[in-house]
């Protein structure tokens, strides 16, 4: 195809050899650019793989282990193939009389199982404790300077690979030393704290959503409440944290400690978990609300004009057919304000959740520390093996988070499919 | 709206004789337990009118108080360059300052990469590529901000070090909090530029197409320009977002507030000095309880108008087609 020259715009328009150049260049700066932009998503996919792999390289590895006590010196066979009796027998005679004394308040020797014996055994007979970690990169690809490393410092020590997202980990309660640290008591916390906020956020979230979408007329209140709820998701979670301070944990601390149920009742302060439940829930609400909204406005309204026509009333009209079918909507709306408030650290921080705490949770009025929190004061530590556990705390609470969005997802479809 | 229920019977008093003789009165009945219902929605919703005065009210007041003692005066509190409540200096600047800086760091990353990706998203992504690329930035976005703390300090912050000497870069900084800052805001920007991007007819795209464009001068001159007040919002939102982060900076901006714009010294931005304040056990009505509630309502005023702002943008600013 050949491009005749048009006279009127010869100096203007390429044609000919200039016009195929011409078209060549844009072509080529349009692939430039097309290539930009494309590894500008790259770039964000490195950082998400970087990321998940900076904390994977921390969660797991190497650790050398060093004991002040030979476990040879105690029996012939390994400790770990002793019978329950045995393992007694080494105990006793091996605990000194004020760790005895403690421990048997806990739980009395004579009744611990074998397992429980064992740690009790490796803790303080042997006084077993993790001297060095390593990375898990530094274990697949530079094992030889860890094993030269141990040998110059810690000629005593014996190296393991050690994975410190276990069972044990997740069970364990909270302790000073990260390799018998577990995050039980903020686990415990965060299912007690997201179960409030959830009892508080989804029935007013919802019935907010239902009013503005249903019942609320055009008038200057409920534009009001709109833009104000359109706001409030703009507020930064901290500034959330210390409306909590103030007021549920100042000013209602006689109602939030608990001390309303009678004498030496409740916590000391207003730091409880229903004082961190009614914060969250206050912060998620306005995700709530807006996702609730944008479900029951998708649904049509022909179903309601058939529901009046029957003769129905506006409330059962909304009850029995407006939220059937908004439903999947609603509750992937509440989950992801879910997921929101179990990731949520800030706000805690500022409210004053516990960060070293070893008794479970009894109630929404106890203290309580959360995942989050504790991810946050073990990476705030500068020692290696704090950071070890805190990228195993991370595994976990991001496993929590994939369920519930899975959760999310299985629950819409299956509500989805019985309409 | 509100009134669909009423079938034009009201006030008339109607009978009509039903079919086994009775007569049928079709007036209004009243009925208390609809309206009870409707008062209790109306509740709930007006709850969060509440949080919001509550908020204001406990800004203000602690404010009030933090004013009103004797060591502080709201002129040294807007101009003076030093916070050291041991020796009764409390001036915004250093923490604002450090605030800015994450920010801006923050912005000067997210703001080409989350532009870049939403315009490859809706302009070029053909579908299948699209439902793989775009859960990456879902995921990204879903991730909690204390891990893209821990990000910082273990990953970036050592990255720093590595590539400008551990002389220059000290261990807590401002600039790897920003730059972290920025991969976490990444997702934001794009998934809300996208959505404006999307919203541009396909009408214009065929029309730039017939007239020669390539795709690349489509992409830019047409759509971009006709979704600029989407995107300019989410540029916003962005900011927002970035000044009221906490947990990056908590941990990987350093404590202690101090007056610099070198991004490799540590410096404490406001929300990390509210975090780290109230992370001890606070003592109420003490100066200090009281300083981090008038560092917040400088940060509630800050994101407040930020957002209203980006409203605005897009109420004035924006192409409405057919």
């Amino acid at each position: 195809m050949r491009a005749e020259p048009i006279q009127p715009f010869t100096r203007r328009l390429p044609y000919g050899e200039d016009f195929k150049r011409n078209i060549a260049r844009r072509r080529f700066i349009g692939h430039i650019w097309r290539y930009m932009f494309f590894s500008s998503l790259i770039i964000g996919m490195i950082a998400l793989v970087t990321l998940l792999g900076t904390i994977v390289n921390r969660a797991f590895g190497t650790i050398a282990v060093q004991e002040r006590v030979n476990p040879a010196t105690l029996s012939e066979q390994p400790l770990e193939e002793l019978s329950q009796e045995e393992l007694l027998a080494i105990a006793q005679a091996n605990l000194s009389g004020n760790v005895r004394r403690r421990l048997d308040r806990e739980e009395p020797l004579e009744q611990r199982s074998a397992a429980e014996l064992l740690q009790v055994i490796e803790e303080f007979v042997l006084q077993r404790e993790v001297v060095k970690s390593w990375t898990l990169s530094e274990t697949l690809f530079n094992y030889s300077h860890i094993e030269a490393e141990a040998a110059e410092q810690f000629p005593n020590a014996r190296l393991e690979f050690k994975s410190w997202v276990s069972w044990d980990f997740v069970v364990r309660p909270m302790s000073r030393t990260p390799a018998l640290a577990g995050i039980r008591t903020a686990l415990l916390g965060s299912t007690w704290m997201i179960l409030i906020t959830m009892l508080i956020a989804f029935p007013i979230g919802v019935g907010a959503a239902i009013y503005l979408e249903e019942y609320a007329r055009d008038n200057l209140v409920n534009r009001i409440i709109q833009t104000n709820i359109n706001n409030l998701a703009g507020v930064p979670s901290i500034i959330y944290g210390m409306l909590g301070l103030a007021i549920f944990v100042r000013n209602l601390e006689y109602l939030t400690s608990g001390r309303f149920m009678g004498e030496g009742m409740g916590a000391a302060n207003g730091r409880t978990l229903i004082s961190a439940a009614m914060t969250m829930a206050l912060l998620i609400l306005p995700l709530i609300i807006i996702n609730a909204q944008e479900a029951i406005r998708a649904v049509p309204n022909s179903l309601r004009q058939a529901s009046y026509g029957l003769g129905a009333t506006k409330w059962q009209t909304i009850w029995n057919h407006v939220l059937p079918v908004a439903l999947p909507g609603i509750l992937t709306g509440t989950i992801l304000g879910m997921s929101r408030a179990v990731g949520e650290t800030a706000p805690l921080i500022v409210i004053g959740a516990a960060t070293y705490i070893v008794t479970d949770p009894s109630g929404p009025f106890s203290s309580f520390t959360a995942l989050p929190i504790q991810i946050y004061n073990w990476t705030s530590r500068p020692q290696d093996q704090f950071r070890d556990i805190a990228g195993a705390g991370i595994v976990v609470l991001l496993i929590l988070l994939l369920s519930l969005n899975a959760a999310a997802i299985l629950l819409r479809n299956r509500f989805q499919r019985s309409l | 709206m509100a009134n669909q229920a009423r079938v034009g019977v009201e006030g008339r008093s109607t009978a009509i004789s039903g079919v086994s003789g009775e007569t049928l009165n079709l007036r209004k009945r009243s009925r208390p337990g609809e309206k009870f219902i409707q008062g209790l929605l109306f509740v709930c919703g007006i709850i969060s009118i509440f949080t919001t005065t509550g908020i204001v009210y406990v800004l203000l007041t602690e404010s009030w108080r933090f004013f009103g003692s004797p060591e502080v005066s709201i002129i040294e509190f807007l101009t003076s360059t030093t916070w050291q409540p041991r020796i009764g200096a409390f001036g915004i600047w250093p923490l604002l300052n450090s605030t800015l800086m994450t920010s801006f760091i923050a912005m000067v990353v997210a703001t080409p990469l989350g532009l870049g990706s939403a315009i490859y998203l809706s302009e070029y992504a053909t579908p299948r590529i699209r439902s793989i690329l775009k859960p990456v930035l879902e995921v990204l976005a879903g991730i909690p901000t204390v891990v893209y703390g821990y990000f910082a300090i273990s990953f970036m912050t050592p990255l720093l070090r590595a590539i400008f000497g551990t002389g220059t870069v000290q261990i807590y900084n401002t600039g790897s909090a920003g730059l972290v800052m920025g991969i976490m805001i990444l997702p934001l920007i794009s998934s809300m530029s996208e959505d404006a991007l999307s919203a541009v007819p396909r009408s214009l795209r065929e029309g730039a197409y017939g007239l020669g464009a390539t795709r690349l001068e489509t992409a830019l001159r047409i759509v971009v320009p006709s979704a600029f007040s989407g995107i300019i919002a989410a540029f916003i939102i962005g900011i927002s977002r970035a000044v009221g982060e906490t947990m990056i900076v908590a941990i990987a901006a350093g404590a202690g507030p101090r007056f610099t714009f070198n991004p490799f010294e540590a410096a404490e931005t406001m929300t990390g000095h509210i975090a780290r304040i109230s992370s001890g056990d606070l003592g109420f009505d003490t100066i200090d309880y009281n300083s981090i509630f008038a560092i917040g309502l400088t940060l509630f005023i800050m994101t407040l108008g930020l957002n209203i702002l980006s409203g605005y943008v897009v109420r004035r600013f924006r192409e409405v087609y057919e």
